[in-house]
């Protein structure tokens, strides 16, 4: 018995092999990190298939990348959904730079929706299209703006804890929204959400999705420099990496988490406006569909990089859409490629410690017992 | 006498990325005596000990306990061998007792047993000549009773080896002594202790033998007895040296930053300042001695903006204008504002002067960053400043994108200083900036410092080494329990004086208490 545990304590702190932070790691060793990663994360799931399944795990694959990308539609699909969850992925990062930890996106973007369909509602018959849309996006990013700056403002004031109060704020946007699509449904209380008809984004090439792409686009290149090159973007790096630093050099600590909280909150209003006006043509309670947790994936993983989230938002988006066209060819269970993207998201982040941390493996091996 | 060795190390390598914290290093304890680990700050002392006490685990190299080789790869792992460490920051849980502090994490099959454990306690606390309530909460005591906690936990587990590092830097010279007779009953009582310090005498009054460490490497063990000062600090730093630090004469000498009677009193509602009151002028050095916490950081936050004041002034005499502005309670940005050119370099460099994970030109940017109306950063001057700071401070880095978490100490502080002199400051005000710095870095500060003194600027510096103050400042303040216990001149003092002042207060305090209590 003392010797298992001993044993157990000798495994467990390290004394077979213990752990070293590393330094710095060259670009393409990281790289090679991951892409080893990725093909491991497929072979486990190629072994998880064959004992779970009677696949074959090669064709399995080959129906996901169908299921992700098999035909046009599919492909416009693939991007529309890329660049929603890269646009809240957008939203969060400025937040979580700046260690505010912001996971309220899904109810900002919410609001931003709910904004976007009372203009389309209530202002869709008596003012123009062009008119129209732009005041959907400016009521969008104010109302998101708000929402967010609510938990922003209680942290600051009350020094309220950010984490649970954007949680809770979730709930209760949602509830909001419930209540509205009830009343608004078409015909009135059955919960059939009504087709929104006017203010409804322009079909760019015939391509009904292109120009919430296009956005997004914008706002990647608009993000990445304003974090980048603009003063309250360093600002957001210098309250983030140490607020003790900040106020040592004057910067005013509760104003750049109010600001980044509002510019937050509004680019999950204007997601918000993406999805009601662009995407669906409705709202309903489920509307942001869970992209304000996931994004936060999305951005971490990107190491808070705006470009790295491109991919980063394709790779979710792709396992996603890839892994569900699994059920649905094999007439298995959703839980199954609930499993299959759970372990290639598993491989993909755990490969991060490997590029941290270094094993070294102790050259003796013997071990007092 | 093979079998009287308590602890040896063999060959210990540890290295943390591409610094050398330890190499090579093999010494041993054996029973019954103690041993002083002597270096520099950052010598690799703290290090070679967190490897004997399960912290971190060595690159290479073998640890014997009682003639056996032994792997420690946690803290548990060294308690099984009896090993027990005393660390610089205390891990005590403010809220409980010094018994429930001991008994912490205790696995007993027997069961759980307080009284029996005071009991324990108290023989233990007697055998040594300790002094120690055990029902007392933590949150009440004083900084060398934690110590004594701290000390009495690791014999209750039965540590045969201690381990203490820099157990004289928070205390008082009354509290050394004390300690110092407890550590010498341990002796008596045949327990292997080792002590890492860089304080000269406290090894030369204490210790059997001293094993000399200098960055990072092994320099040799001496018996204590066969040894002097002198031959100690040639080991230490290499080669024997008189600090011999430049003091040019005060020239042009005005009133620069008068501050009057300011108090500032913590949650606990706990003195840190007590009507202190001082003068800086402008072209002088103004040392303030202390032992450390005892309210030298809360006065320079105080000045910069940091620190909320209960009352007192501070009062800037602008040499441009020769207006007089209270800079009480004003924030950083308020201070610039007005035109004063305060430049702070803070004891915490890289979590409140400089931003690890930033590159030098961003860190150089830090006090620039909101100049010009444009809403975007301007990098061409941040860079070429880091560029001419690398040269002329001669900063070993990559690069000047390098972020500065990963250069070493002293290049972390040239960074630092060599920013904060660049914004041509009126007053400097500087905190242990040579802590942890080798010789050549230090004096590289030295003289920078020495440079702003003959500009014209006010220089207030925040120092533990007595010798260092004596030689480079103009004036010296003391401070002891956050009151202001003498000013002298440096120039006709000395380190005994200062001493005194130092350990005055605390005596004073311990009047005042005891006069209160009547």
């Amino acid at each position: 018995m003392k010797k298992l545990k001993n044993l157990y304590w000798s495994v467990l702190s390290g004394s077979a092999a213990h752990i070293i932070k590393r330094d710095d790691i060259v670009w393409w060793k990281a790289w090679g990190i991951r892409i080893i990663s990725v093909l491991l994360a497929l072979i486990v799931c190629g072994f998880v298939t064959v004992s779970l399944t009677d696949l074959n795990p090669i064709e399995m694959y080959i129906t996901m990348a169908q299921g992700a990308m098999g035909t046009p539609r599919l492909v416009w699909n693939l991007f529309q959904n890329t660049a929603i969850l890269l646009g809240v992925a957008l939203a969060v990062t400025p937040a979580f730079k700046m260690k505010f930890w912001n996971i309220g996106a899904e109810g900002q973007i919410l609001i931003g929706g709910l904004a976007t369909a009372t203009c389309m509602i209530f202002l869709g018959e008596k003012i123009p299209a062009p008119l129209l849309i732009p005041v959907m996006l400016v009521v969008s990013i104010i109302s998101g703006a708000l929402w967010a700056f609510v938990p922003a403002y209680f942290k600051t004031r009350f020094n309220s804890n950010e984490t649970l109060f954007t949680l809770m704020m979730n709930y209760v946007a949602i509830q909001i929204v419930a209540y509205f699509t009830l009343e608004w449904s078409m015909p009135k209380g059955s919960g059939t959400p009504r087709t929104l008809e006017f203010g409804q984004l322009p079909v760019l090439f015939g391509q009904k999705y292109l120009i919430n792409i296009l956005i997004v686009v914008v706002l990647t290149v608009l993000v990445y420099i304003y974090l980048k090159y603009s003063k309250q973007g360093y600002e957001i790096s210098v309250v983030g990496e140490s607020e003790k630093t900040a106020r040592y050099i004057g910067i005013n600590v509760k104003k750049v988490v109010l600001r980044t909280m509002a510019i937050s909150g509004a680019l999950c209003g204007i997601v918000g406006f993406l999805l009601v006006a662009g995407t669906d043509h409705s709202l309903k309670s489920d509307t942001a569909g869970g992209r304000g947790f996931t994004a936060i994936m999305v951005s971490w993983l990107a190491k808070f990089n705006p470009i790295f989230m491109v991919l980063t938002s394709l790779l979710i988006v792709f396992l996603e859409s890839g892994a569900s066209k699994i059920s649905e060819v094999y007439r298995l269970n959703s839980s199954f490629s609930d499993i299959i993207t759970g372990i290639i998201i598993f491989f993909i982040i755990g490969c991060e410690f490997f590029i941290n941390y270094k094993i070294k493996f102790n050259k003796k091996e013997e071990i007092v017992c | 006498m093979e079998k009287n060795i308590a602890l040896e190390l063999k060959n210990i390598t540890k290295t943390f990325g591409s610094v050398v914290a330890n190499k090579n290093i093999s010494l041993q304890v054996k029973k019954g005596e103690i041993l002083s680990i002597l270096g520099e700050n950052g010598s690799g002392k703290t290090t070679l000990m967190n490897m004997v006490s399960g912290i971190y685990y060595p690159d290479s190299g073998q640890i014997f306990a009682d003639g056996k080789e032994i792997v420690i790869a946690s803290p548990k792992d060294a308690f099984d061998h009896k090993i027990g460490m005393i660390h610089q920051h205390f891990k005590l849980v403010d809220v409980f007792s010094a018994a429930e502090n001991i008994v912490l994490g205790l696995e007993d099959e027997k069961g759980f047993d307080m009284a029996a454990y005071i009991e324990r306690i108290k023989e233990i606390t007697e055998q040594y000549g300790f002094e120690l309530d055990p029902y007392k909460k933590i949150y009440e005591m004083s900084v060398s009773e934690k110590q004594t906690v701290e000390i009495i936990k690791v014999l209750f587990r039965g540590a045969d080896i201690l381990i203490l590092d820099e157990p004289t830097a928070v205390l008082t010279p009354q509290e050394t002594l004390k300690l110092f007779a407890v550590l010498r009953n341990m002796r008596e009582s045949g327990k292997a202790i080792i002590i890492i310090t860089h304080k000269l005498h406290e090894v030369l009054s204490l210790s059997d033998y001293v094993a000399v460490l200098r960055k990072g490497e092994y320099i040799g063990t001496v018996k204590t007895s066969e040894t002097n000062e002198s031959q100690l600090t040639e080991m230490m730093v290499g080669k024997k040296i008189s600090l011999n630090i430049e003091r040019s004469p005060v020239e042009t000498c005005t009133d620069r930053l008068v501050v009057n009677n300011i108090n500032c009193v913590n949650r606990e509602g706990i003195k840190l300042l007590d009507n202190v009151s001082f003068t800086a002028r402008s072209g002088e050095i103004l040392g303030i001695a202390g032992i450390a916490g005892s309210g030298q950081r809360e006065l320079l936050e105080a000045i910069a903006g940091l620190q909320h004041l209960d009352g007192g002034s501070i009062i800037y005499h602008n040499p441009k204008t020769g207006e007089e502005e209270n800079l009480r309670d004003k924030t950083p940005l308020e201070i610039r504002q007005m035109g004063v050119k305060l430049a702070f370099v803070p004891e915490d460099r890289l979590g409140m002067g400089l931003v690890g994970n930033m590159d030098i030109v961003d860190n150089m940017m830090l006090r620039s960053y909101k100049k010009g109306k444009s809403a975007f950063l301007q990098r061409k001057n941040p860079k070429s400043l880091a560029d001419e700071i690398i040269e002329r401070l001669e900063v070993v880095t990559p690069s000047a994108y390098t972020p500065v978490r990963r250069l070493s100490g002293g290049n972390v502080q040239k960074i630092l200083v060599g920013r904060e002199i660049a914004s041509s400051p009126t007053v400097l005000m500087a905190a242990y900036p040579v802590r942890g710095l080798d010789i050549n870095s230090s004096y590289t500060i030295y003289n920078l410092l020495n440079e702003q003194k003959q500009k014209g600027v006010a220089v207030i510096f925040v120092g533990e080494d007595l010798d260092v103050l004596v030689e480079l400042c103009d004036r010296i303040m003391v401070i002891g329990s956050g009151r202001v216990t003498g000013i002298v001149d440096g120039r006709n003092t000395t380190k005994e004086e200062i001493g005194i002042l130092m350990t005055k207060s605390a005596e004073d305090m311990m009047q005042d208490e005891g006069g209160h209590e009547e």
